[in-house]
């Protein structure tokens, strides 16, 4: 996989800061940003702006029918798009990748599309505790509306899916399990492999939230068997506007169409239509071609970094900032140890509101989260209306977590 | 930024002069600002020409949200309540003395809604922005 200079065994922060524009940036006046909020959206580097921009500059056309040069370069490029993706997950092939908006629509469309034809009153669908709000409220309405069962692996207090109540809920002979790779506020990495390989033998079938993993370690959907895989691009250097919905082929060719429109057709008549083949029957209408072409070059640029590297350095930073963090007196932390989580770090300081801590942080150049970053059923089982929120990745350095530390003392001397 | 973070923000979000319930009421509203989970309740007392006796704030939130709670109450004793119909955004603001952001400014905000939602006679839930434009 290496092939760039930024390709070596460890990865290297402080070049590939150079890749990132944005970093270079003051957000008050002498202040340099320090940004640990990459998993609400990541930075993006050079080569993305780039491939989006050369996009507009050079090629920009409707896609898929027009019989002109940058017509046909746009297709080009847009499919060769879905093709990295496909690659970069492992997926059997690109007609198993749909371009969605993001991982919320990506989820929507497997609620509306898959599960509404095939389940019936009574079913169960079974989530998790820790599941973003996105991979909660399709489930609810269609709960709603359906009148199916949802019931919750149920998250411990050091932040991990409490799986012997998993194994009891499989007894209920779930449609669908549905749950997160990698927890978005405790930062735990799911055992997805076996959640999944469990959920098979019970007769479900299997949505994962990939939006905190793609971005941060190797996912293999093939390895992993899930049938239903989705991600969003802005969270992996790629623009927003483009997420992607990993599914089996067979399951993905017997769902009816989600949207209506353009481009999801093979022909039409007055008052009816035949719906096109994977997988344009769900794509409706003129997609996100510049934000495709821009997570290409993300895949592009992250593949060339190698993601095991990626995971690798996040895996030695987030070690570094739990210990230090956990020097700070009055620093409560949120969720497994560090070989249990990937670079998300949610905590309470004292009994301080996050809103406070992220803002004396702000003045410090520091950019953290703070609220309930859309888990509020897991704040809640904690007893914490919000947390702070810090997340790494791979242009962080333990320079920022140092600064982070010294903004949390600011914090003290100010409310002292 | 340290500006926010103005001595009497502090000193009001450590030591509230008007923290408390206020059993029984004539006016009591609550309501929650979804974005970051603070919550606010104002109970007021009004005499016969409806004058606001007493005014008590409680919930939770972040310093902003609780100084200006706090500095709101104090504002509307003695008040008509007509009078109190008429606290806009920029009065508030003038209170807490400092320049918020459009996300700060809903914590800010947030205790102005209640208590106009409150006086006004709205049903739960029903407080909106307009209130406090």
């Amino acid at each position: 996989m290496p092939s760039s200079p930024a390709a070596a065994a460890s990865l290297e922060s402080k070049i590939i800061r150079k890749d990132f524009p944005i970093l270079d940036r003051e957000v008050h006046p002498g202040v340099p940003l320090v940004y640990l909020d990459s998993a609400a959206t990541s930075q993006k580097p050079q080569a993305v702006l780039e491939a989006m921009d050369a996009h507009y500059r050079r090629s920009n056309a409707n896609i898929h029918r027009g019989i002109h040069v940058l017509a046909e370069e746009a297709t080009a490029d847009y499919e060769a798009a879905r093709a990295k993706v496909a690659e970069f997950i492992n997926a059997a092939t690109p007609r198993e990748i749909v371009f969605t908006r993001n991982t919320t629509e990506a989820i929507n469309l497997v609620a509306y599309s898959w599960a509404r034809p095939n389940l019936s009153p009574g079913d169960t669908i079974i989530l998790t505790e820790m599941e973003h709000h996105s991979n909660l409220i399709p489930w609810q309405i269609l709960a709603a509306e359906r009148e199916i069962d949802l019931e919750f692996i149920p998250v411990t207090t050091d932040g991990l899916l409490d799986l012997e109540e998993y194994q009891r809920l499989l007894e209920k002979k779930p449609r669908l399990v549905a749950f997160t790779h990698m927890s978005n506020v405790v930062g735990t990495i799911n055992p997805t492999k076996d959640i999944i390989a469990q959920a098979h033998a019970a007769g479900a079938l299997t949505l994962v939230d990939g939006a905190q993993s793609v971005p941060h370690f190797p996912v293999d959907v093939r390895a992993l068997e899930a049938d239903f895989y989705v991600f969003s691009g802005h969270k992996m250097c790629g623009p927003t506007g483009i997420g992607v919905l990993y599914g089996k082929e067979a399951l993905l060719d017997a769902m009816p169409p989600f949207l209506g429109g353009g481009e999801m057709i093979k022909r039409v008549q007055l008052r009816s239509f035949v719906p096109n083949d994977l997988p344009h029957k769900f794509e409706a209408g003129t997609p996100a071609i510049a934000e495709a072409i821009g997570l290409g070059a993300a895949v592009d640029y992250l593949s060339d970094i190698g993601m095991s590297s990626v995971a690798e350095h996040e895996r030695r930073l987030t070690a570094y900032a739990l210990d230090r963090l956990a020097e700070v007196p009055g620093v409560w932390i949120f969720g497994p140890p560090a070989e249990q989580r990937g670079g998300v770090v949610a905590f309470t300081f004292d009994d301080l509101h996050p809103h406070d801590v992220s803002q004396i942080l702000d003045g410090q150049g520091v950019a953290v989260r703070a609220g309930h970053h859309c888990a509020m059923p897991l704040h809640e089982k904690f007893s914490i209306p919000a947390t702070a929120r810090a997340s790494m990745y791979i242009y962080n350095t333990e320079a920022d977590i140092d600064r982070l530390v010294e903004g949390l003392y600011k914090v003290k001397e100010i409310f002292k | 930024m340290d500006d926010l973070y103005r001595e009497q923000i502090i000193e009001r979000y450590k030591n509230p002069h008007y923290r408390g319930v206020l059993d029984p009421h004539d006016i009591s509203y609550e309501d929650d600002n979804p974005l970051c989970g603070d919550h606010i309740r104002i109970d007021l007392r009004v005499d016969e020409s409806d004058i606001v006796t007493e005014a008590a704030f409680s919930g939770q939130g972040c310093s902003i949200s609780l100084a200006s709670a706090d500095l709101l109450v104090e504002s509307v004793i003695g008040k008509p309540l007509e009078q109190v119909k008429q606290i806009d955004k920029e009065t508030l603001l003038d209170m807490l003395g400092i320049e918020l952001g459009p996300v700060r400014l809903k914590c800010a905000l947030l205790s102005l809604k209640v208590l106009k939602a409150g006086v006004y006679g709205l049903g739960e839930g029903q407080a909106s922005d307009e209130l406090v434009e």
